[in-house]
């Protein structure tokens, strides 16, 4: 496969390790009140689409940057690949 | 002459003769020979005996798809099995050897099989071979294998080099026929960058087999005008020999290129795995012509009909004095003028539409004549059969697409939704005609340029003519009237598919697997279709309904060392060595594996009887005066920013935030479901400088997981993050005279006492005259300790002066074994208790984590059991008869109680001989292990058969209160 790495440009699949799910980057607040029952769900519940799917990869050979990548899980197409990094201020921006 | 089968004309070179061997035997060829005409000019015919039956078996087939013409190629190390004569280009004093026999070729013993013939059919191991079920792996599987199978894996390592590569273009044009040349013309025309591989050794495709003209040229001619044309074109890449195996996602095609197969050029590879990512790939991979199924269709001299036009009209080979030709489309009398005029006598050119059928087939090893159902007996020896062609569609279908059936040319084709990029042309997709071809063409390479952003000039048409021979239904010729192949280099029948159907295996993919149909090195190309229809007449379904088999990459055997490329051997694991890697080795190490790492296990020094002494020795040297250690594997990050404090704070579960400059601290750092992930010092160079360490084996995933924590959990923290463990030597002094030692080496002004410079201290200062250092105060064996880093270049000049300088301290060299002996007396957990099963209250560690943050894993280290009283605990152990040794990975079971899993209270994680002690030590991880201390139980080792009565102990064994390291 090939990812376009927003800063990069096209690069081969090879140069990347994949985590999963990018919903790892939602990390709920561990001195909440509810916290245990957020951690059960954010560390071990998933979702497994065919399909649409966004996940994280690390660019090991590369820049050392995460990206999220949304990916037919079907199909392999890759139609949009973030800087995690972005991703996360926007999340954070928008609790 | 080079073979008395030689006829006038053709694409070889006279004047270029090329000796070769085939079993032993001396022939000569040409150059532009393959193995295969080379053998047919030579009258050779029989090449090599069947699979199952052992039968008697010719060249089939002129190209790739070939099913019975396998050879191994080379001798030795270098052999070669299961090489395609078809696909060998004959180079000169190549030594090929038939396969898959016992006696000689022409006499083999276990040809007795094909006598057992109608006991061996579909199944028949499977029904047969089940009892005593003590006799499936020493009796029947060593005797089938000795009996059927194909050529011989040589055992020694392959000689051979091999290479990866990746290529980019706009456009791949797969096949260099007419329609991939016509394709490479207009988009090279246009500037787009063209690879055009194709995987014979001369470009043309069907061009060279067949007469044609275009353009008033020789179809051969017109092949090499245009591949010269494109050779000149800066922009165009020609591959040849080069075989597409594969078309993968976004638009990567696997293409093998064979360099020098013989293994003969040192320094080439022998082949290239290339990874060709294209914008646009047009495939042109031509087509395969079909064999049609009758009574004894598999004898050595019946061929394809194109393949005996291809030995013929290009390498001028006859493959018999008299041919017949049995064809189910009009091609069949077109091919026997065409024969008759190369000077070949034609015995026969049969109908297969009509009637007589063929009855069988007469000649032990090769044809010798015909029966026809009429009862007429025609001499031959040779027949060239056709049954129609089908489209090489696979790299269209690779990505899950499916194939499309036509009913005007009885063929599967490419279906409507093709891959993203790619496009079809010529005989590919279905269209036999020529100038269908060479249009086909030309309209997919200007398309290819066109949307690469090219402006394809005009193209003007071909003159040449477009003749076709559409094919009649599939129909089995005299079924029922003896065995008639359908799969040559599986030994698969008409009759085996019936009896699978009978038998209930009427999905393609059942019967596939069940009779073995397709699942030969050729994957089934000539013989796939033919199956499909008697499975179809069995059902009473059409061929469409009944589908195909998936199709799967590689199109072509592929050999696992261009897979593997230079990847194999050191190349697979390369080796990392420390700054002091020279040093240790001059000193007498000997090393150990530690991931990619080679690190010192101990220094053996004359007199010394075995590895304990001298690990015993260094560690007694620890103890008593000093050691030192290379620790520069140890994972080092650098962490700096306005927000550093903040992020260490966040990643490791105890408090950090608080720890002054110039201080180290242990750092206990978990996974988010609480999980000890790794452990290590951080030392606080600055206000806003951390240095981390991390186990040897987890620098790199630790990296990736602390870079996860900044960019996808703390974007908003002001921090950066620089891997730094090849930078630095890093040296273990420990030891009573440790301070001692290091006193004669750090400059002045530096106050290295035990006030200015206390335990867990860390400095920046400079060492033996001006070299920049950094010292930390750490100890992993419970002695006074420290760590000296210096620049990796002077690591070997660091570990000199601390020799030299200290030789009336006692200063002793110690490797990882003494490193791992002291830090088990000592109680400090490792790499065999930090397993990803352990969670900081296992380890005797919960106190350790800070109530007032958050923290990664804070949340369920809280959560999960391990407070729980049925939890491990860590513990130390002592065998209670002190002369008894321990193992590691015994199981700890109460007094009396059965070894069974649920009596199981925990493992024994690590042990060591204590020299200190003199008696073997360890730690376990111990079931409500805080209350057994004191208690005894047994240490059982299933594996040795060992069980030894141990004594649970706090796991510090020396110097608990921890005074020696302060002091």
């Amino acid at each position: 496969m090939i990812i376009y790495h927003p800063l990069l440009g096209p690069r081969d699949s090879d140069e990347f390790t994949y985590l999963g799910d990018a919903s790892l980057i939602d990390r709920p607040d561990g001195l909440a009140e509810d916290a245990a029952a957020r951690f059960a769900e954010y560390v071990y519940m998933r979702d497994n689409p065919a399909g649409t799917h966004r996940e994280l990869w690390f660019h090991a050979a590369g820049d050392q940057s995460w990206l999220v990548v949304t990916r037919n899980t079907a199909t392999h197409e890759i139609t949009h690949v973030e800087l995690a990094s972005d991703v996360a201020r926007a999340r954070r921006a928008g609790r | 002459m080079s073979g008395a089968f030689r006829l006038s004309g053709g694409l070889v070179d006279r004047d270029h003769r090329l000796r070769f061997a085939f079993n032993g035997r001396q022939y000569e060829g040409l150059a532009g020979d393959t193995l295969a005409s080379a053998l047919l000019a030579n009258g050779v015919r029989l090449v090599g005996r069947s699979f199952k039956y052992h039968r008697p078996r010719g060249i089939f087939s002129a190209g790739s798809e070939e099913p019975n013409a396998l050879v191994t190629l080379g001798e030795g190390r270098a052999a070669l099995p299961n090489t395609r004569a078809t696909m060998v280009e004959l180079t000169d004093g190549i030594a090929a050897f038939s396969q898959n026999h016992l006696g000689p070729l022409g006499f083999d013993p276990l040809a007795v099989t094909d006598l057992l013939a109608p006991f061996l059919g579909a199944g028949f191991y499977y029904k047969t071979f089940m009892w005593p079920k003590a006799f499936w792996e020493r009796v029947y599987e060593p005797l089938i294998r000795k009996a059927a199978g194909l050529g011989r894996l040589p055992t020694d390592p392959d000689p051979r080099l091999y290479d990866k590569g990746h290529l980019h273009c706009d456009l791949l044009v797969v096949g260099a026929g007419p329609a991939g040349l016509a394709a490479a013309r207009a988009a090279g025309a246009a500037g787009a960058r063209v690879i055009l591989a194709d995987e014979g050794f001369r470009p043309g495709g069907r061009l060279l087999a067949e007469r044609h003209e275009i353009d008033g040229m020789s179809g051969a001619d017109w092949a090499a005008a245009q591949w010269q044309a494109l050779a000149a074109l800066p922009n165009v890449r020609l591959m040849p020999r080069a075989t597409a195996l594969g078309l993968y996602d976004h638009g990567i095609a696997g293409v093998l290129e064979r360099i020098a197969p013989e293994a003969r050029a040192v320094d080439k590879p022998a082949e290239i795995f290339w990874r060709v990512r294209a914008r646009r790939i047009v495939l042109a991979a031509g087509a395969t012509e079909r064999p049609l199924v009758f009574p004894g269709n598999d004898r050595p001299g019946i061929m394809l009909a194109g393949a005996v036009q291809a030995f013929v009209n290009r390498w001028a080979v006859a493959p018999g004095r008299r041919v017949a030709i049995l064809a189910n489309h009009d091609g069949g009398e077109a091919l026997a003028a065409e024969l008759a005029g190369a000077g070949l006598d034609i015995a026969a050119v049969i109908d297969a539409r009509g009637d007589p059928q063929v009855l069988g087939t007469k000649g032990r090893g090769g044809l010798r004549s015909l029966t026809l159902a009429d009862g007429r007996r025609i001499a031959c020896d040779a027949l060239a059969v056709s049954g129609g062609w089908s489209p090489n569609l696979h790299l269209a279908v690779h990505r899950d697409g499916k194939p499309a059936w036509r009913d005007d040319i009885q063929a599967f084709v490419p279906g409507a939704a093709l891959p993203d990029g790619l496009a079809v042309a010529g005989a590919a997709g279905g269209s036999f005609g020529l100038r269908d071809c060479l249009d086909e063409g030309t309209r997919a390479g200007q398309a290819a340029a066109t949307a690469c952003g090219f402006r394809p000039p005009g193209a003007p048409g071909f003159t040449t003519d477009n003749t076709q021979h559409p094919p009649a239904p599939f129909r089995e010729l005299s079924p029922g009237q003896g065995r008639a192949w359908v799969d040559l280099q599986n030994d698969v029948t008409a009759k085996d598919i019936r009896l699978a159907h009978r038998e209930g295996f009427r999905s393609v993919e059942h019967l596939k697997r069940y009779t073995t149909l397709g699942m030969a090195t050729d994957q089934g190309k000539t013989g796939n279709l033919a199956a499909l229809a008697l499975m179809a007449q069995q059902t009473g379904r059409g061929i469409p309904e009944t589908g195909t088999t998936r199709y799967r990459p590689p199109y072509v055997p592929v050999s696992l060392g261009a897979l593997a490329g230079r990847e194999g051997g050191r190349g697979f694991k390369p080796v990392r060595r420390t700054p002091l890697h020279d040093w240790s080795a001059a000193r007498g190490a000997s090393f150990v594996e530690s991931g990619l790492w080679l690190r010192a296990e101990w220094f053996a020094q004359d007199g010394e009887s075995g590895w304990r002494d001298s690990v015993d020795r260094e560690v007694m040297a620890v103890r008593t005066a000093v050691g030192i250690c290379d620790v520069s594997t140890l994972g080092k990050i650098d962490i700096q920013g306005r927000d550093a404090a903040a992020f260490v704070d966040f990643v490791y579960c105890n408090g950090f935030a608080k720890l002054p400059v110039g201080r180290v601290r242990y750092g206990l750092m978990l996974r988010e479901d609480g999980i000890v992930m790794d452990d290590g010092t951080c030392a606080r160079l600055g206000e806003h400088h951390y240095l981390m360490t991390t186990t040897t084996a987890n620098a790199a995933p630790v990296f990736q997981h602390l870079e996860f924590v900044r960019q996808c959990l703390r974007p908003d923290l002001d921090v950066h993050l620089v891997p730094d463990t090849d930078s630095w030597a890093q040296i273990a002094v420990a030891g009573p005279k440790a301070r001692a030692l290091l006193t004669r080496l750090v400059d002045a002004p530096f106050d290295i006492s035990n006030a200015g410079f206390p335990f867990m201290a860390c400095a920046e200062l400079t060492v033996c005259g001006g070299t920049k250092a950094r010292l930390f105060r750490i100890s992993f064996s419970g002695e006074l300790g420290y760590e000296l880093a210096v620049p990796a270049p002077f690591g070997s000049a660091l570990a000199e002066a601390m020799t030299g300088a200290g030789a009336d301290l006692g200063v002793t060299p110690y490797g990882v074994e003494a490193l791992n002996v002291l830090r088990i007396e000592k109680g400090h957990v490792s790499g065999p208790e930090l397993n990803g099963q352990t969670a900081p209250a296992h380890l005797g560690l919960r106190r350790m984590a800070a109530q007032g943050k958050d923290y990664i894993g804070r949340v369920l280290a809280g959560r999960t059991r391990v407070d729980g009283a049925e939890t491990a605990r860590l513990v130390g152990l002592l065998p209670c008869d002190r002369a008894q040794p321990l193992t590691a990975g015994a199981h700890l079971l109460e007094p009396g109680a059965p070894r069974t899993q649920a009596h199981d209270l925990g493992w024994i994680s690590s042990v060591a001989f204590s020299p200190s002690l003199g008696h073997d030590i360890g730690l376990a991880l111990l079931n409500d292990g805080a209350a057994r201390i004191g208690t005894r139980l047994r240490a059982v080792d299933a594996m040795a058969g060992a069980e030894v009565e141990v004594e649970i102990v706090s796991p510090h064994f020396i110097d608990p209160e921890g005074a020696r390291q302060r002091g």
